[in-house]
């Protein structure tokens, strides 16, 4: 009667605003969380020390680059990222040269052995990079690969191929095999068949597999730390870490923390570039840890 | 003839590269860690002699061993639960809602895992840091500076501290997952569950988590493994192990005990043993979740 119908109309979306509100804010407190950290690590390597130590909250004075020119020459941050680039190219083109062609042959081909092959490079999935670092480390002293880094990025390769070639296995296997029928019949050998037509079709799995290698092998720590002896060899994560040792004596925070942000910045273009790929490809090879 | 010779030899090319590598640098040293458990074996130019299952015996005798064992089960409990967790509430909340700002929500809370764990490890030392970290400043602008604690130095809270830092690394990754998930849910069910007067929370547990099972099954134990591998390097960055081994977890001691003890034989055997629980809890998770039980 008296109650008009725009009234009830606000009335039952006054909650559906506040649910959305206060949803709002419960993402925002979560973006922040995940944020500050960082803007705090960009903010803080343009400070003097005394402005570190000062407060996490102020801004710098003035923009001090001082940190950046520190970072490359005293601390050699720049060697550091040139190894770790020679590093993850060199396993990046083994793993490739390796997993693609494994993958066609199981993907695609019929001979004897081929299921137990296949079971043999699923197992090694559960096999981490950790358990068997011992053993590792004294099969490499003996045979002379430790302070290497081709033998690094060869550990990294086999580290990540169990789970590349799972992953493109299963791409090869989507392939109609009418292409290959077709390639033979046009007088192209094996080989050519591989890499002139198989390759390029099988482009989105390898595309996957290159996205999340590269982050693998960018952030890679514990077996870099443990066979790289000499610094001039050592890897960006390695660097950064005798960086925040040496620092807690030096107390030269800001050009620790312009390193990390050295750092942070191809991470956040190749995000930036890939996201959409890296998260579509999570999906793609179902999953990884 | 010709043709299988050649085929046979395509086949060989393709193969021998990548079982070269494979071999050599993890089948190889997998055999060893399985054998070398049962010698004692100090140092690269010892020669290692057969003592049987005596380091597994000793295992469960070492003091430092067993407080390690439990801090990993502590983080290997709490961390799982709580990351996936917060990413499932998260990836239902950004999925259902339909929010404007979804995709920034998700690209954010995705990016910490891309990170190098050796960069979190360090701008976390800092969050922590007694003096100038965030936390206690934070504590003493809200007015509660009593509060402030060294963080990484006290037994009390130095785990804590840790499972954060690794939950704050680890939800954006299975949020993703989730979400991608969720997408695959037809809309009809919520639909239908609406009219029907079905509550938001109700759809929750009645529709997003039993579609999502099988996907919610694989990331337990992909979270239970990664807690395993990133602690390693979080807590040899962020505490060393300290104060007095309350941080400790199995994988650095295991290092330890190789690297700077020299104690290979019993660091394998340590090796051996993460291996076969990794493995028991991936089994047992695994048949606690099966669909039959739930």
């Amino acid at each position: 009667m008296s109650a008009n119908p725009t009234a009830i109309q606000t009335r039952r979306k006054a909650p559906a605003v506040i649910g959305k509100l206060v949803l709002r804010v419960f993402l925002i407190v979560q973006t922040l969380i995940v944020v500050y950290p960082l803007l705090w690590n960009i903010l803080a390597s343009f400070k003097s020390n005394a402005e570190v130590m000062e407060s996490p909250w102020s801004l710098p004075s003035v923009l001090n680059f001082d940190n950046y020119v520190r970072a490359f020459t005293t601390a050699k941050i720049g060697d550091y990222m040139i190894n770790s680039v020679l590093v993850v190219v060199m396993s990046m083109a083994l793993l490739l040269l390796t997993a693609v062609p494994t993958a066609y042959v199981l993907g695609r081909m019929k001979f004897r052995g081929r299921s137990f092959l296949t079971n043999f490079y699923m197992a090694g999935l559960f096999i981490g990079g950790v358990y068997i670092i011992v053993p590792l480390f004294i099969m490499m002293n003996d045979m002379n690969m430790l302070d290497n880094r081709f033998w690094l990025s060869a550990v990294y390769a086999t580290g990540s191929l169990p789970f590349s070639v799972f992953l493109l296995t299963g791409f090869m296997k989507s392939i109609p095999h009418d292409y290959e029928e077709a390639a033979m019949i046009d007088g192209c050998g094996y080989f050519g068949t591989l890499f002139r037509i198989i390759t390029p079709m099988a482009r989105p799995g390898i595309i996957t597999l290159i996205v999340f290698s590269f982050f693998d092998f960018w952030n890679e720590y514990v077996l870099a730390m443990t066979f790289i002896t000499s610094d001039a060899k050592k890897t960006i994560p390695i660097g950064l870490s005798n960086l925040m040792s040496i620092q807690q004596y030096a107390t030269d925070w800001g050009s620790l923390f312009a390193g990390l942000v050295i750092v942070l910045v191809p991470t956040i273009v190749v995000y930036a570039l890939l996201q959409k790929k890296l998260t579509q490809g999570m999906m793609l090879g179902g999953v990884k840890g | 003839m010709n043709m299988k010779t050649r085929r046979g030899f395509f086949i060989a090319a393709c193969l021998l590269p990548g079982l070269a590598l494979f071999i050599l640098f993890k089948v190889y040293p997998t055999i060893q860690i399985f054998q070398k458990s049962l010698y004692l074996w100090t140092g690269v130019g010892d020669t290692p002699k057969f003592i049987g299952l005596k380091n597994f015996v000793d295992m469960f005798n070492d003091e430092a061993f067993l407080l390690a064992l439990r801090n990993t089960g502590f983080l290997m409990l709490i961390v799982p639960v709580l990351s996936l967790l917060i990413a499932l509430i998260n990836a239902s909340l950004l999925t259902q809602t339909k929010l404007k700002e979804r995709g920034i929500y998700r690209t954010v809370f995705f990016f910490p895992s891309i990170l190098s764990f050796v960069v979190i490890a360090i701008l976390w030392s800092f969050i922590y840091h007694p003096t100038m970290g965030f936390v206690n400043s934070g504590l003493e602008l809200l007015g509660l500076g009593d509060w402030a604690l060294s963080w990484l130095g006290d037994q009390r809270t130095v785990l804590w501290a840790l499972a954060i830092t690794l939950i704050w690394q680890a939800t954006g990754y299975y949020m993703v997952m989730y979400m991608a998930g969720i997408d695959g849910i037809s809309p009809d069910l919520y639909e239908a569950a609406g009219l029907d007067g079905a509550t938001r929370i109700q759809q929750f547990f009645h529709i997003t988590i039993p579609m999502l099972w099988e996907i919610i099954r694989v990331t337990i134990i992909f979270s239970i493994n990664g807690v395993l591998t990133i602690s390693f390097v979080i807590v040899s960055i962020m505490t060393g192990g300290g104060p007095d081994r309350h941080s400790e977890v199995v994988m650095t001691y295991l290092y330890s005990q190789a690297f700077t003890n020299s104690n290979f034989g019993y660091a394998m055997a340590i090796g051996v043993f993460i291996f076969i629980v990794s493995l028991l809890l991936a089994l047992i998770s695994n048949k606690l979740t099966e669909r039959g039980s739930h």
